[in-house]
């Protein structure tokens, strides 16, 4: 398989809705094939109206979409027969047993991996014969993501599939997405976790209010903050009055790159942090500044997204 | 991280040996099965109100009529003349006061004042003592000496087919047929959409008319169980008799279920939630709870209101029902109520269809 192809790319999407919202406006993007790609924003941003869109499950106000080399308009049994989808919520039959739904949904596709073989992908063969109802939150989860792999898809659609699940469910969760990426399978995800974007995208976009607002490597973007590691302090007297700090002679000193307020201090990128850090303290004891707290910690997407927005994730 | 031993993928395995339609059929009858409920109010109901109505309007020996006679002179030979009708007639001699109260009451249905002037009092707008003041005056005139003069003689008839249980049984399908058919696909189908799930499954290559599909062969299924479970009842409990031909019984009940099948599919076609359906189907299904003829006669009704009766599609089904089971009708007898039911059934169907909210 050609790294290069485009499993997926749409151009110009605009998806207003009747009440006069715009949930996504103007949005470019190229999937690769093979690649894991994750769309990052907070609640609201448009990623679940983008990836209904690019599902085929919504229409487009105006843009264009192509899945697979494919178009909705001509092609859309094609097309369902080669994608796997995980909606964000879907609610299962409370009473039908895992097995029944997994062998429901199968029936659908004309070509696809066998129930038994899916479940063990997912490690839910001990529940085959649960009903839905039975399951816990991370089970039900896998199970979603089952009825998706049950296709034998060339293309995965995740949206949000780790939202609410304790932190051994969503380790779980990952695991079943690797295993599909080592098959040189291509996957779309939409998350506001950063650890999960971080450790399963190959490449991540940002949307913001319906906007891509940045795209790259996980690390490349958090290269463009300035610097892999983060500073935070907080100053004895508050942010605004006596703990205040000159932001932009802050910014000036060695391997500090850019600074920003935080909730009640300052935050700013470092590179190299045995440089930053010394000079930090030394600048604070010349202007008579005394720190409250500080701690050092490596920068993450999180940032990256506060650095473009100056909004957190989950606001 | 444990390492997993890799999963082989197996492209292009064979398709399994059941079709989707069948996994949808197969689907929606677990889910029935597996909901108390929704079995009670579909095969149990139904008899239990069969039980309660047939106990209610059981086939009761003939009631005498309760008389009070005022107190007075004429009074004992009143009740002297009156005694050799007991088992029609009920007489006690009371006060004035009393047998006033009594008749208002209703403990007693005429009151006779023996005169002269011999003066009944009871209320003629009650066809009970329109009835005690005839048997009454007859009974008293025969004692003091009047003669018919053409002798008669009284024979009892009371058949199997002309009670009120055999009316009722036929209706009691009819409204099972439609309540069934309506909740058991307008609401399901709304319980779905609301729970995304025909969203999710339209995500996959299955084909709508699958989805839809699945609901009519499980409401024809259905009407195999329904119908003769509530027969079978009505004639053990109530020996209450098929008179035509099972199978016409048959087709009828699938001909109803489809055509409130539709109109079900119709209810739920746009409606969101459940709450919303829930009403939309009370205000289809109440005018032809009340006036299709369930539990009294449709012509009862004033003649002005007739057309509209006759074509809703309770109507139509409970007279085809009554026919076919408590008259041995055939098809051509019942072929005006077949027609209205094949066109409530086409036209709801192609509107749903037409109207139908995917996502």
């Amino acid at each position: 398989m050609n790294g290069a192809a485009s499993a997926l790319r749409c151009r110009a999407l605009v998806k207003r809705y009747d009440g006069g919202v715009t949930a996504v406006d103007g949005l470019d993007l190229e999937v690769h094939a093979g690649e894991c790609f994750g769309l990052l924003g907070p609640n609201g941003a448009g990623k679940t109206t983008t990836v209904e869109i690019l599902e085929g499950l919504l229409g487009p106000t105006s843009g264009d979409v192509e899945v697979l080399g494919m178009r909705w308009s001509t092609h859309e049994r094609a097309l369902r027969e080669r994608l796997g989808v995980s909606l964000q919520q879907t609610h299962l039959p409370d009473r039908l047993s895992v097995g029944e739904i997994l062998t429901l949904f199968r029936s659908f596709f004309a070509r696809g991996r066998s129930p038994d073989e899916v479940l063990r992908a997912v490690s839910l063969e001990e529940k085959r014969g649960a009903w839905y109802d039975k399951l816990s939150g991370g089970q039900k989860q896998r199970l979603a993501v089952a009825c998706a792999l049950v296709g034998d898809p060339e293309l995965l659609f995740l949206d949000e599939p780790t939202t609410g699940l304790d932190p051994q469910s969503r380790l779980q969760l990952w695991d079943v997405v690797e295993e599909f990426k080592k098959d040189g399978r291509t996957v779309l995800i939409t998350t506001h976790y950063m650890d999960e974007a971080e450790r399963l995208c190959d490449r991540v976009g940002i949307v913001d209010r319906g906007k891509l607002i940045a795209l790259g490597t996980p690390r490349e973007l958090i290269a463009s903050l300035g610097g892999q590691e983060v500073i935070e302090v907080t100053l004895a007297g508050g942010a605004h009055g006596e703990g205040s700090l000159d932001e932009a002679a802050a910014a000036a000193l060695p391997g500090v790159h850019g600074v920003r307020r935080v909730a009640d201090g300052f935050a700013m990128a470092a590179d190299p942090l045995h440089v930053a850090l010394p000079a930090l303290v030394d600048h604070l004891r010349a202007v008579g500044k005394t720190l409250d707290h500080l701690s050092t910690r490596h920068a993450s997407l999180e940032d990256v997204f506060v650095s473009l927005t100056g909004r957190h994730l989950r606001d | 991280m444990t390492e997993r031993a890799r999963t082989p993928p197996t492209p292009g395995a064979p398709r399994p040996t059941r079709s989707a339609l069948t996994e949808l059929t197969l689907a929606r009858f677990r889910l029935f099965f597996r909901e108390p409920s929704a079995v009670f109010w579909t095969f149990g109901f139904p008899i239990v109100l069969a039980i309660a109505l047939g106990i209610a309007f059981r086939n009761r020996p003939p009631e005498p009529v309760r008389v009070a006679v005022e107190e007075g002179a004429g009074a004992p030979t009143t009740l002297a003349h009156l005694a050799p009708a007991s088992d029609r007639i009920k007489a006690v001699v009371e006060s004035a006061e009393d047998a006033h109260r009594d008749l208002r009451v209703g403990k007693v249905t005429l009151v006779v004042v023996p005169g002269p002037p011999r003066t009944y009092l009871f209320d003629p707008t009650r066809p009970q003592a329109r009835l005690a003041r005839l048997l009454v005056d007859d009974q008293l005139q025969r004692a003091e000496g009047r003669a018919d003069p053409t002798p008669t003689a009284d024979r009892a008839v009371t058949e199997p087919g002309a009670r009120y249980i055999d009316f009722l049984v036929p209706g009691l399908v009819g409204l099972t047929l439609m309540s069934s058919s309506m909740w058991g696909i307008g609401y399901v189908i709304v319980e779905l959409r609301t729970k995304k799930l025909v969203k999710r499954m339209l995500a996959t290559p299955m084909r709508r008319g699958d989805f839809l599909l699945s609901f009519v062969v499980m409401r024809a299924a259905f009407v195999l169980v329904e119908v003769p479970v509530l027969l079978a009842f009505g004639w053990l409990a109530f020996d209450v008799r098929l008179s035509g031909s099972p199978l016409l019984v048959l087709g009828v009940s699938i001909l109803g279920a489809l055509a409130f099948a539709g109109l079900g599919l119709l209810v739920a076609s746009r409606a969101q939630n459940t709450q919303t359906v829930g009403g939309l189907m009370n205000l289809v299904m109440m005018p032809m709870f009340v006036g299709s003829g369930v539990f009294f006669s449709a012509s009862n009704f004033p003649d002005a209101m007739q057309p509209f009766l006759r074509v809703l599609p309770l109507t139509a089904l409970n007279d085809a029902l009554r026919a076919v089971v408590n008259e041995g009708a055939g098809v051509a007898a019942i072929g005006p109520q077949l027609l209205v039911l094949v066109v409530c059934g086409v036209v709801s169907f192609a509107a749903a269809l037409k109207m139908f909210r995917w996502l």
